[in-house]
């Protein structure tokens, strides 16, 4: 069962370390910055987008806002997505920009300071290494730490128009 | 007809002091030593603004005050003049003349004729010597309370020790005494004054002007020391002290574009550190209780009032005029309003559940629970409605205003307009509409002016005598596309090009029409030969321009040599309301706008003809159209195949008609717009998505994109 984690890290500005939420996606655990994170919802119904890629499962209203959803584990190729009551939406907020993106399940918050944190190796993950961060080291477990500004804004995942100058 | 065009007063004043208050900023902020151009053009933009409205509404009083300004302005826009201090102190005042007729016609307050003729002869003079000097701290009678540091340099510093006045001589005389220098006011014992003046002029002149107050003999004057350095910087640091204690910190120091406007304010709060208060008091506007004696000119004394209110920024003239204008109607930033829309849009999916959750329980045992339900639901329908009513208006409330402008300002220039107006029942936002008006303002007056002709070149040109000006609102392709064509004589392009390289712009004669009529859209850019009144110096479309880009629009324009020019502006749908009618296609729902729908029909089998390699068509009426399956473009898991078993909607856009095949018809309903594009892209096909009443989303189809593309239906990547 997924624990909901707060919005608001104690000492994610304490200066050592950042406050992530560890979504996992199929059987890998990621984090990524909690201050990003605008809420975490259920998984529900969205509005297919006629000819946009799989991995973007349509529109969803969120409190009168349209928003995208997009689903990771498809894009990633990671597991076999299910959507059942533990599937969770993150929705993030970037630079502005809201837009759901749908994860197995959310673990934990938890704070790491840098020396928990190693580079990360140019192997490994399904992720284009530009994207992380870093890997994270929690109690023997692994944390795959994700820049989710820069993959979310990548053409790669093709959720912009082009960005204006 | 008679049209009452009192209700757009009020909008006027609004806009008006809502431009004035931006003039202002624009002013203080601006760079006395190496303007932007683009600030100069704004602070034109805003007077020929004021003044565009003031002529409409025939306040000529106004548009006479903006007239002289916005030709000393358009001077030094065009680098014919050098910005001065001596500009800008000029055009404050002539800011604060213009809010002060703009109070007269609001509240009816007093205007000062006086001060209106002063601050016009001083703009006259200001753009008729080209070369104006940089300190002459007499002649432009306005300026006298804010002559140059320089002033000091060299001059003789008095004393005069005056014996015991009313209050209100000594400021006349202050007043007086400051059109020769600098002067300030020293308390002496036994309730005296002594003044010193710091100036050029001789003795004489200054026992002559305080001749008309007092007796000369009354009078002791010595001439003092000059300040030294030292003295000089004590008395600037006390100053800026008492400035701080006083509030009037509002220049702030520390922000280096202020500095010029922070420092002729300090030069006017006087001299001597030993008086500020009366100064101040002056400063914000209280008159002194004494009763006027009879020799005081009066004149000076209003101007100062005026130069008073102006060094002390906004803060007196707001303050006196708060009381007289608390209007009936409070302007709101349209994100309050949109976040109350979203707001109430929850609320009404939330009542939608209760109401739902509720009527499985037995109404005998829940009888006052239902009743609280029933009554929530009416109150949540009042509430959403009240609520819409804010955003949306008719463009009615914009064409109503041009017909009575229309026929004025055909009038003035003697040429015959028939003005057509059509879609006025449109419903666009608030937030559009009222940010649509000036342009179209601009749009309607330069039609009138520079297109339609005189009566007598039309029927030499075989046209009717009355030219015909069409405006016109309509929701298109997922846009509203307002128009306004005229039958005049259309645009020059030898003209525009000429006009062009004289404003070293890079164009070439064999640019295409569609780019050269681009061209007028340049700032400063008009092919009238004559600056007019109404229109003439480019400003206009310009800010036509700009203010549509500003709205997420396109301006385009047509036009043709003697037949005349239409000039299209598209808007965004965003937050339009749209008669919509959902369609379902497998299982899913889909919005049609309204208007683009002809008509729904059931083929029979013997219309549906195939044409190999090219899809389907369907006969209806006649007429072979194009059969468009939604199933097919948009991938969607079909429930039906054959169009003999759905429905085909005809569908018309941009003169292109087509059949679209859907499942089936769901509903009509108007529906709020969302766009897309804010937190996802633009997509192919699309034109925006609405929220159904369940909380679901529902795509609106963008029939323009659909028609385009059907010909290419088997190609599957053409909407990508």
């Amino acid at each position: 069962m997924s624990t909901q984690p707060t919005n608001k890290p104690n000492d994610a500005h304490d200066g050592s370390g950042s406050a992530n939420t560890w979504p996992s996606l199929g059987s890998e655990e990621y984090g990524i910055d909690i201050l990003k994170v605008q809420e975490i919802r259920g998984y529900e119904t969205v509005t297919r987008i006629a000819n946009a890629p799989e991995f973007i499962k349509g529109v969803i209203n969120l409190r009168g806002i349209i928003i995208p959803v997009v689903d990771m584990r498809i894009k990633f190729n990671l597991g076999t997505p299910t959507y059942d009551q533990f599937t969770v939406v993150i929705i993030l907020n970037i630079g502005g920009r809201i837009m759901g993106m749908v994860v197995d399940s959310v673990s934990d918050v938890t704070t790491l300071s840098p020396d928990q944190i190693k580079p990360a190796p140019e192997m490994g993950t399904a992720f284009n290494s530009d994207y992380l961060t870093g890997l994270g080291t929690v109690d023997e477990r692994m944390l795959i730490l994700i820049d989710i500004d820069k993959l979310m804004s990548s053409s790669e995942m093709g959720l912009m128009d082009r960005m204006a100058a | 007809m008679t049209i009452d065009i009192s209700q757009f007063y009020k909008v006027f004043f609004d806009e008006a002091e809502e431009l004035l208050a931006e003039k202002e900023r624009l002013l203080l902020a601006v760079d006395i030593d190496s303007p932007d151009p683009e600030d100069l053009n704004a602070i034109f933009r805003t007077a020929h603004s004021i003044k565009g409205g003031a002529s409409t509404f025939g306040l000529n009083d106004m548009s006479e005050v903006t007239h002289v300004l916005e030709s000393l302005l358009d001077r030094i826009r065009k680098g014919e003049m050098a910005l001065t201090g001596q500009h800008v102190d000029a055009f404050l005042a002539a800011k604060d003349i213009l809010k002060m007729q703009l109070d007269g016609h609001r509240n009816g307050a007093d205007v000062d004729q006086e001060a209106v003729a002063n601050v016009r002869m001083m703009l006259h003079d200001l753009s008729e010597g080209v070369i104006v000097p940089t300190h002459q701290p007499t002649v432009p009678s306005f300026l006298h309370a804010e002559p140059k540091q320089q002033v000091a340099e060299g001059a003789h510093r008095y004393k005069i020790e005056l014996p015991d006045l009313a209050k209100r001589d000594v400021d006349a005389l202050v007043d007086e005494l400051g059109l020769l220098g600098r002067v300030s006011v020293v308390p002496l014992a036994a309730g005296r004054t002594a003044l010193i003046i710091m100036t050029h002029e001789s003795l004489d002149d200054i026992v002559a002007i305080c001749s008309f107050v007092l007796d000369p003999s009354d009078l002791k004057i010595f001439e003092a020391p000059p300040l030294t350095p030292e003295q000089r910087a004590r008395e600037a640091a006390e100053r800026a002290r008492i400035e701080e204690e006083q509030g009037y910190g509002f220049f702030d120091p520390a922000e280096p574009e202020d500095a010029s406007a922070h420092e002729p304010t300090e030069d006017e709060l006087g001299y001597g550190f030993f008086q500020p208060i009366e100064q101040i008091r002056r400063e914000a506007g209280i008159v002194a209780e004494a009763p006027p004696p009879a020799p005081v000119r009066p004149e000076p004394l209003e101007i100062t009032e005026v130069a008073a209110e102006k060094k002390a920024g906004k803060k007196a003239s707001e303050g006196s005029h708060a009381q007289g204008a608390e209007s009936s109607s409070i302007r709101v930033s349209i994100e309050k309003v949109d976040q109350l829309i979203n707001l109430v849009g929850e609320l009404v999916i939330t009542q939608a559940m209760i109401e739902q959750r509720s009527s499985g329980l037995d109404p005998m045992l829940h009888q006052r629970l239902l009743q609280s339900v029933a009554q929530l639901t009416r109150n949540t329908r009042d509430l959403q409605e009240s609520v819409m009513s804010i955003r949306m208006m008719p463009m009615d409330f914009v064409f109503s205003r041009f017909p009575r402008m229309v026929r004025d300002l055909a009038g003035k220039l003697g040429k015959k307009v028939d003005f057509i107006t059509n879609g006025a029942a449109t419903e666009l936002d608030k937030g559009l509409i009222e940010r649509i008006v000036d342009p179209l303002t601009h749009l309607v007056r330069n039609s009138i002016d520079h297109g339609i002709e005189m009566p007598a070149a039309r029927v030499a040109a075989g046209k009717s005598e009355s030219g015909r000006l069409f405006l016109s609102a309509a929701h298109q392709g997922g846009n509203i596309v307002i128009e306004v064509a005229d039958d005049g004589g259309g645009l020059n392009r030898e003209r525009i090009l000429a006009k062009a390289k004289e404003n070293g712009l890079a164009v070439s004669d064999n640019m295409s029409d569609a780019d050269v009529w681009q061209l007028i859209f340049a700032p400063g850019f008009s092919t009238a030969e004559i600056v007019t009144d109404v229109s003439g110096r480019g400003v206009g479309m310009d800010v036509v321009k700009r203010n549509i880009q500003a709205l997420g629009g396109t301006i385009d324009i047509r036009s043709a040599r003697g037949f005349g020019t239409t000039i299209l502006i598209s808007l965004p749908l965003t937050l339009a309301i749209l008669d919509g009618m959902s369609i379902r296609s497998g299982d899913e729902i889909y919005i049609l706008p309204l208007g683009f729908v002809v008509e729904s029909l059931q083929p029979v089998r013997a219309d549906v003809k195939e044409i190999h390699g090219q899809g389907r068509v369907v006969k209806v009426r006649g007429e072979y159209l194009p059969l468009i399956p939604l199933y097919q473009m948009f991938n969607i898991e079909p429930r039906l195949t054959d169009p003999c078993e759905g429905i085909l909607v005809i569908l018309e856009a941009e003169g292109r008609k087509a059949a679209l095949f859907v499942d089936e018809l769901v509903g009509q309903q108007q529906v709020v717009v969302k766009n897309l594009e804010a937190n996802y892209r633009k997509v192919a096909g699309i034109s925006g998505a609405t929220i159904l009443g369940d909380g679901g989303v529902a795509l609106i189809l963008d029939v323009a994109a659909l028609l385009r593309s059907s010909r290419q239906l088997s190609d599957e990547s053409v909407l990508f």
